[in-house]
């Protein structure tokens, strides 16, 4: 009781005028400790099952209109019955498929671009400027010309969405290729690494943690490629599926392709983290 | 025991396996400019085992990173016989990627050593400095003092004939370093190495040289040398070694004093 007079108190002083409610609010602040704490077992599903819960919860009791926003057990029955008849198995396999594709083709590109780059300088002169160039450019604005390059085939979907991973993956590779300890070059000097090891057992490594945050941006920019690609010109894919339920108002199969790409957008999300966890055990950070 | 200035000497007499004349260098420019070292002149004769001492920032690591090349130097020279030279940094520089074994092996792989003697070779070298059961950890799984054991392994596996030591043994209780200095000894005559060994421990200094040179600080130049004529195997707490080391104190504390006042 004295503590939140006192805390009030100081907060209302400077201002010179009451504020008691902002003082209060702002008390929880002091009881953080330094550091996240502990992991929390299979804490990212908690947010996702929170916002079901809303959902489930409005629906059931009528508070959501279904013709705005399917109740998600309408949602799952019309996901098991595009399953069983057939129809959603081809395309999902379609959209995963340009995803793996799309997003290898722009890992590779992004990384040997950040390498090439951040070893040479005239590497950087070189890459640095278009890269740069085309990341202030959306994907959405290149979609026409590359339409009119590539015609309307697979190629150009992957290809619009190798571009849109390369970006994230050439940024981070780059900054953590740069920010290695200038002791570690020293040392692979006293060593005598010859270039081709200084680079596999150095620089490669060195910058695998900022790879690897460029990953996850890569993934979402994967995903977020396909479905620009997918509704603005497809025959197939879930995306496709989509547009085509918008014409005849099948709400429900909208909210099935919508849950099918937070569902894959957040199962990749998940694998590209456990494997930066395997992968960067020998760091220490915040995250153990 | 003898001791000598650290005055100039006869060109013509120069014949070491690391040669430095009037080495100058300076970091920076300008009024904030700072002379690490002015004018070291220092013979190390092949074979030899050297040790550095001096007050904290004189100067001794910038000595050793401008011997193994990883620096230029403002004025003067390095001239050296024998490379290559190994480094053993004063933060013990191990890649955190890397397991133990790794890191040894990294120096051997450069050599072009086939995978299976390189790992013989990595488990003996491991052995030596008593982490047989260590390969496969991670350099943050280990102590400060247990790396710097791994780093020992690593610039022995290098089989250079030249070992730069920057404070190897800094962070070891005194069994465990006696216990290496046992072997540093022994590998150093076995191969005939030639050691040039920074250390703020005078009496570690006196175990293991044959000449202790004494670095004033800044600017950097060598006070004084000590030629040591103790016989060998020596002991770290034997009266010879506690003697000289008591006089080889006396003109740091000196030079510190001088230096603080
Ligand atoms: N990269 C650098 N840039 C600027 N100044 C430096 C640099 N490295 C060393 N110095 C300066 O040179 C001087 C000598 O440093 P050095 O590291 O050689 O000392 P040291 O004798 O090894 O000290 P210690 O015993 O504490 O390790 C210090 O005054 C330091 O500030
Ligand atoms: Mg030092």
């Amino acid at each position: 009781m004295t503590a939140v007079e006192v805390e009030a108190r100081r907060e209302a002083a400077p201002a010179e005028h009451d504020d008691t409610a902002g003082g209060r609010a702002s008390r929880p602040r002091g009881k953080r400790r330094l550091g996240p704490g502990k992991a929390i077992p299979f804490g990212y599903l908690i947010g996702p099952l929170l916002l079901l819960g809303v959902w489930s919860w409005g629906s059931a009791a009528g508070w959501i209109d279904p013709r705005v926003l399917t109740a998600p057990w309408t949602v799952a029955a019309t996901a098991w019955d595009l399953w069983e008849s057939g129809r959603l198995g081809p395309d999902l396999l379609v959209s995963t498929r340009r995803f793996a594709v799309g997003l290898a083709f722009g890992v590779a590109a992004g990384l040997a671009l950040a390498v090439v780059s951040g070893l040479s300088r005239w590497g950087e002169a070189i890459v640095d400027g278009p890269v740069q160039l085309k990341r202030s450019i959306p994907n959405l604005a290149l979609l026409p010309l590359l339409l009119l390059w590539f015609g309307i085939d697979e190629r150009m979907k992957i290809i619009t969405i190798a571009l849109g991973v390369l970006i994230p993956i050439y940024l981070h590779t780059h900054n953590g290729l740069r920010s290695i300890d200038g002791r570690y070059a020293e040392l692979a000097e006293t060593l005598r690494l010859k270039p081709a090891a200084f680079i596999g057992r150095v620089v490669l490594p060195g910058a695998l943690p900022g790879f690897f945050l460029g990953l996850r941006f890569a993934v979402t920019a994967s995903w977020l490629s396909l479905v620009v690609v997918e509704q603005v010109n497809a025959t197939s894919g879930i995306g496709y599926m989509m547009l085509l339920a918008g014409t005849y108002g099948q709400t429900d199969v909208i909210i099935v392709g919508l849950v099918l790409y937070g569902l894959l957008g957040l199962g990749s999300d998940a694998v590209v983290r456990l494997a930066q966890r395997r992968v960067l055990s020998w760091r220490r950070t915040l995250e153990d | 025991m003898s001791l000598t200035r650290g005055a100039p000497r006869a060109d013509a007499a120069r014949a070491g396996a690391v040669v430095l004349t009037d080495v100058v260098k300076r970091y920076g420019r300008g009024p904030g400019a700072v002379t690490a070292l002015d004018g070291v002149s220092l013979d190390v004769a092949p074979g030899s085992f050297t040790c550095l001492l001096g007050a904290s920032g004189c100067g001794k690591s910038t000595l050793l990173s401008l011997v193994a090349g990883l620096d230029g130097l403002t004025s003067g020279s390095i001239d050296d016989v024998e490379r290559p030279v190994a480094m053993m940094f004063q933060e013990s520089a191990l890649f955190p990627w890397l397991t133990v074994a790794g890191n040894v092996e990294l120096a051997l792989r450069v050599k072009g050593v086939g995978r299976a003697e390189r790992r013989r070779r990595a488990a003996e070298l491991l052995d030596t400095v008593r982490l047989s059961g260590f390969a496969d950890k991670r350099p943050h799984e280990l102590s400060g003092g247990m790396r710097q054991r791994v780093a020992l392994a690593r610039a022995l596996a290098q089989d250079a004939s030249v070992l730069l030591m920057d404070e190897p043994f800094g962070a070891l209780d005194a069994m465990t370093r006696d216990l290496l200095h046992d072997e540093l000894e022994r590998i150093w005559r076995e191969r005939g190495l030639t050691v040039l060994f920074v250390t703020h421990n005078v009496r570690e200094a006196v175990r293991l040289g044959d000449r202790v040179v004494l670095l004033s600080s800044r600017p950097g130049r060598v006070l004084h040398e000590y030629d040591v004529d103790l016989e060998r195997p020596r002991r770290i707490d034997s009266t010879p070694v506690a003697n000289l080391a008591a006089e080889i104190t006396d003109a740091l504390r000196e030079e510190v004093s001088r230096h603080a006042g």
